[in-house]
């Protein structure tokens, strides 16, 4: 894992969702990026935590199940909303 | 009448407008039948969770005043929902929210450091893989996954994923990114796994 004791490490996964969003202000991007050119294991968190994100948003979304707009609206007209 | 805005969609129901209740559920029903199948993993407590989350939202529609947009307050009301029903089913199911509240403060440590980003894409887009994934994301804790559902699947940005859960920017993106981190994990230990010498 990241060194704990550094707290250098510490930071950037502190800083982590928001510089892969891109959120991340300049000056924490410069300072994550000077890190990770130097720390290999917070480097591979970054990465495989880029390819997570791609990767479930990449999984099919549920639709709704046929029938079901029918069935709430029958249910609107019932309770007379 | 679909081009409606939702300001004017929610003047039409607050009107008394019965046709703009269809126009809403056209536009937002399977939104949040999505985020009530995933949060309760039953698709017919889901479906039960949307006509709720419509039926309360129209009931109470006089009362919108406007401070979150539509789609927020009806997520929130689903959110709502979705917990009540996890907890009528389990009693012993108490709020989530308050065990991951003592730890807003501590950051969580990745534990594995395999490298999996290199390995080929079929392998990492494998239906295991994803099979994979999707039982992680359903495993997250309820208060981590109603972040990271708003957030990742529902295009919710951080302020408005804060209104509909009715917490703090800050805890949002802390739980957004302990579920990342939490998702990453598995994914890593699955990876690893599958590869004992190294990628």
């Amino acid at each position: 894992m990241p060194d704990n004791a550094n707290p250098t490490c510490q930071q950037l996964l502190a800083d982590l969702s928001t510089y892969v969003d891109g959120e991340a202000s300049t000056a924490v991007c410069a300072a994550l990026e000077q890190h990770l050119a130097h720390c290999e294991n917070c480097r591979v968190v970054v990465d495989t935590l880029r390819k997570t994100i791609s990767l479930y948003q990449q999984l099919p979304q549920p639709d709704l199940p046929p029938g079901a707009r029918d069935r709430l609206i029958a249910r609107l007209e019932i309770e007379q909303i | 009448m679909k081009e409606l805005s939702d300001q004017e969609l929610v003047a039409r129901l607050q009107r008394g407008d019965k046709s703009a209740c269809t126009v809403c559920i056209d536009r937002y029903g399977t939104a949040v039948y999505r985020l009530a199948l995933r949060l309760l993993k039953n698709e017919a407590d889901a479906e039960d969770v949307m006509q709720e989350t419509f039926l309360n939202a129209f009931k109470a529609i006089g009362s919108f005043e406007g401070r979150s947009s539509l789609k927020t307050w009806l997520y929130r009301i689903a959110y709502n929902n979705a917990m009540m029903r996890l907890r009528q089913k389990d009693p012993t199911f108490i709020s989530i929210d308050e065990t991951w509240q003592q730890e807003d403060g501590v950051t969580a440590v990745p534990q594995q450091l395999f490298d999996w980003c290199c390995l080929p894409e079929p392998e990492l887009t494998s239906e295991e893989a994803r099979q994979k994934l999707a039982t992680a994301v359903t495993s997250l804790p309820p208060a981590l996954k109603g972040v990271f559902l708003l957030r990742e699947f529902e295009g919710l940005s951080t302020q408005e994923t804060a209104d509909a859960l009715e917490i703090s920017t800050d805890l949002v993106k802390t739980r957004l990114y302990r579920a990342r981190l939490h998702l990453r994990e598995n994914l890593a230990d699955y990876f690893a796994a599958a590869h004992p010498s190294g990628a």
